[in-house]
């Protein structure tokens, strides 16, 4: 008889990482649809280009740094289509290529791969193309859906005489992922249903939107329906790498998430503040988990100090 | 807080997992395994100073008959599982990788019981040397001997004795079977300890996936007499772990066994309810812990049952009488979350296994790991509010310093983190490892 020795447990839950990541693409599905729906075809085409070129990327950079082929985890592929998301249908591919490039091989790869980067790989992705390509990127795209007597310019960007449906169905220019609402609300439901995100880190993110803006005297209607807000706090702030993991963590998080995305859309030279929001939380949250993580600490020293 | 014993409902509890039950055997009436041809007795089966061999080759014994005893009070008696003679006493490796002396006695096959006695108890310090003589060590776990854990010390005063019957370990149903089956004896054990060490309140607790144990504890703690109406009977939610010692102190009283503390700190006794019924039996009849009720499982088990088992039985002839449907790839003692898998079948069984599981090689398949996505979910997961995912990462790079801040003593291996981790990580693997480079370090610190 031939046994195996190993530590305990014996015994494994059925989460997978692919099985995360595959939730991940379930959930952005519906924004996938209402983008092709909203945008057309050729939205399709750049999130399946998007998407082809980050696992052909991976895969590529894999090879050269001879590891594992890590790209069936699928958390290439949701970069991917989280980046074309965040971009408008009528981007050149030549400029995609370059915020592929960004996200999987200089954010991701270079790092050491999935659970290594510092930032979310997509939002790196795309501020690297904001900086480099700023009128391509801020494009509105053809919104086959506008609404009568609205020129393309987005609500945020100073365009006026949406209504609220009209924001919440994505009847606005803009991002394709972005637009519809409520395809993203669906996407949300699906994982917080799945056990995939805790709906802290959305909930607080938007809520602080709302609560700020109100403060300062913005609408906080169109703030949180507006730009890449909702999109943002659902897939982008909520990656497992680049946020805490404790709750107190999550939700200063959060709370820092939905500040900087006020102050940067209100106060700075900049007409969307999501994605530099969530960067600089990520780049916080190394801090975040060690303020939070040593909870033994703080008793250790209280007893040592009765003892004394 | 509400309090459990008044409102009859647990407190909420952080972390744990839902593992699935498997309790395949939870139906099957105990069945006892037919004398086996030898047995092997370890001399240390519990914490503490390991017992000398009273018995020397060639020696005649009878079951219940005292073989090993040490002098230091931090340890428990063994005793003679099968009666016969004496044909070896020499050190072997044990399942969990101790070297120990075991008493070599091959069986007569008569089982002829010692002439036995029930012990005269009258007070504290009677009942406490009683306990000690019944060889009793904790059963669900690290095998503490029970005279110890009863003997309260001075100073603390413990008002809450919890009698654990959660068995929240996938498979195993042998607290199960013991509840169902001799629940008479768990309540007369329950009513002695409560007698002698003066306890005001005895909490009963079972996980709610049983709710026949449940229903039946409740009958007899109802029909017997109840002086002070000390006992009630807790149903848990069925969450793995329940039956660890804090994790069921929280549930069942609110309160937090302090870092590094004993349960008295918090008030409370943990006794598991196995050892409650065979200290009612040895006070009644004066047979002390000679055998076992395991549950035999695994999906490589032609016949999965609860046998019962004389301690000391190689593990191997246990697993022929169950049958085995293939080759197993793995055998544990305990469960799958917190059990020892075996080297070698040959090992006896002891005081403290409550399972023995077969797997197949499908059934011990383990997945490999990959790269950590910070999900958290292990932190979500532990029982004891740490981060397993800073804790396994400082002890693969041996920073003992972030191991002793983040808390790796507090750890008690649960393996939730592992089993939850979607990379498949070796969390608790690596904790275990962190655990030992700073208990060393610690200890090189007292030296110098």
């Amino acid at each position: 008889m031939k046994l195996t020795v190993s530590s305990s447990p014996h015994l494994h839950g059925k989460s997978t990482t692919s099985r995360i990541m595959l939730d991940v693409l379930i959930a952005l599905l519906p924004s996938v649809i209402a983008a092709g729906v909203l945008f057309g075809l050729r939205a399709l085409l750049v999130i399946l280009f998007s998407a082809s070129l980050c696992v052909g990327l991976e895969c590529i950079c894999r090879l050269i740094m001879k590891r594992d082929n890590t790209v069936f985890d699928g958390s290439a592929a949701v970069t991917g289509v989280l980046l074309a998301l965040t971009l408008p249908s009528d981007i050149p591919l030549s400029h995609l290529a370059v915020g592929c490039f960004v996200a999987i091989v200089v954010v991701k790869q270079m790092f050491g791969g999935l659970g290594n980067n510092f930032v979310n790989p997509a939002l790196a992705g795309r501020i690297v193309m904001l900086v480099s390509f700023p009128a391509a990127t801020a494009s509105a795209g053809n919104n086959f859906f506008l609404p009568d007597g609205i020129t393309s310019a987005t609500p945020l960007s100073g365009g006026a005489g949406y209504s609220v449906a009209d924001l919440f169905l994505g009847r606005i220019g803009g991002a394709m992922g972005e637009a519809c609402k409520l395809a993203i609300l669906v996407g949300f439901v699906y994982l917080v249903v799945r056990g995939v995100i805790s709906p802290v880190i959305p909930v607080v993110m938007v809520g602080t939107v709302a609560l700020f803006s109100l403060i300062v005297g913005a609408d906080p209607v169109l703030q949180v329906l507006s730009g890449g807000l909702l999109l943002g706090a659902v897939f982008m702030a909520t990656d497992y790498v680049t946020s805490p993991v404790t709750l107190r963590g999550t939700v200063l998080y959060a709370v820092g998430c939905g500040l900087f995305t006020v102050l940067i859309r209100l106060y700075a030279n900049l007409p969307e503040g999501v994605s530099y929001a969530i960067v600089l939380m990520n780049i916080l949250t190394p801090l975040l988990d060690r303020a939070f993580l040593f909870p033994a600490k703080k008793k250790q020293k209280r007893r040592g100090g009765e003892g004394k | 807080m509400k309090d459990p014993f008044i409102s009859g409902k647990p407190c909420r509890t952080k972390g744990g997992v839902h593992v699935p039950h498997h309790k395949h055997t939870a139906a099957l009436e105990t069945v006892a395994l037919p004398t086996p041809e030898k047995v092997k007795i370890p001399m240390q089966m519990h914490i503490g100073a390991p017992c000398n061999p009273l018995v020397k080759v060639g020696d005649t014994v009878l079951v219940g008959q005292k073989i090993g005893d040490a002098d230091a009070p931090f340890s428990a008696p063994i005793h003679a599982s099968v009666s016969g003679t004496v044909t070896g006493v020499y050190p072997m490796t044990l399942g969990g990788g101790a070297v120990s002396t075991v008493v070599e006695i091959t069986s007569d096959g008569k089982m002829e019981e010692a002439p036995l006695a029930p012990p005269t108890v009258t007070d504290r310090a009677s009942f406490l040397a009683a306990v000690r003589e019944s060889g009793l060590v904790g059963l669900g776990g690290a095998g503490f001997p029970t005279h110890i854990k009863l003997n309260v010390p001075k100073g603390k005063t413990v008002d809450t004795l919890l009698i654990n019957a959660a068995e929240c370990e996938p498979y195993l149903t042998g607290d199960h079977r013991t509840a169902l089956e001799d629940g008479w004896d768990v309540l007369s054990g329950v009513y002695a300890i409560a007698h002698y060490l003066d306890i005001p309140r005895v909490l009963i607790c079972v996980e709610n996936n049983k709710p026949d144990a449940i229903a039946e504890l409740r009958r007899i703690a109802d029909s017997s007499l109840d002086e002070g109406d000390r006992v009630r009977v807790l149903s848990l939610r069925a969450s793995y772990p329940q039956g660890a010692e804090k994790v069921l102190i929280r549930a069942a009283t609110g309160r937090v066994v302090p870092d590094g503390g004993l349960p008295a700190d918090a008030g409370c006794i943990v006794l598991n309810i196995t050892g409650a019924a065979t200290l009612a039996r040895y006070l009644k009849t004066g047979m002390p812990l000679v055998s076992k009720r395991v549950t035999v499982d695994g999906d490589a088990i032609e016949r999965p049952a609860n046998v019962r088992v004389p301690i000391g039985t190689p593990i191997a002839d246990v697993l022929a009488f169950c049958g085995l449907r293939e080759e197993p790839r793995k055998v544990l003692m305990g469960g799958p979350m917190m059990g020892t898998a075996l080297a070698d079948t040959a090992v006896p069984l002891v005081k403290n296994n409550n399972g023995i599981l077969a797997l197949t090689e499908k059934g011990a398949a383990q997945a490999a790991p990959s790269a950590c996505i910070r999900c958290g979910f292990c932190v979500r997961a532990c029982p004891m509010g740490l981060s397993p995912l800073t804790l396994a990462r400082a002890a693969s790079a041996g920073d003992t310093d972030t191991l002793q801040k983040a808390g790796a003593l507090s750890c008690m291996e649960c393996g939730c983190c592992s089993y939850s981790c979607p990379a498949s990580r070796t969390i608790v693997q690596n904790i275990r490892i962190g655990k030992g480079l700073l208990r060393e370090k610690m200890k090189k610190e007292r030296k110098g």
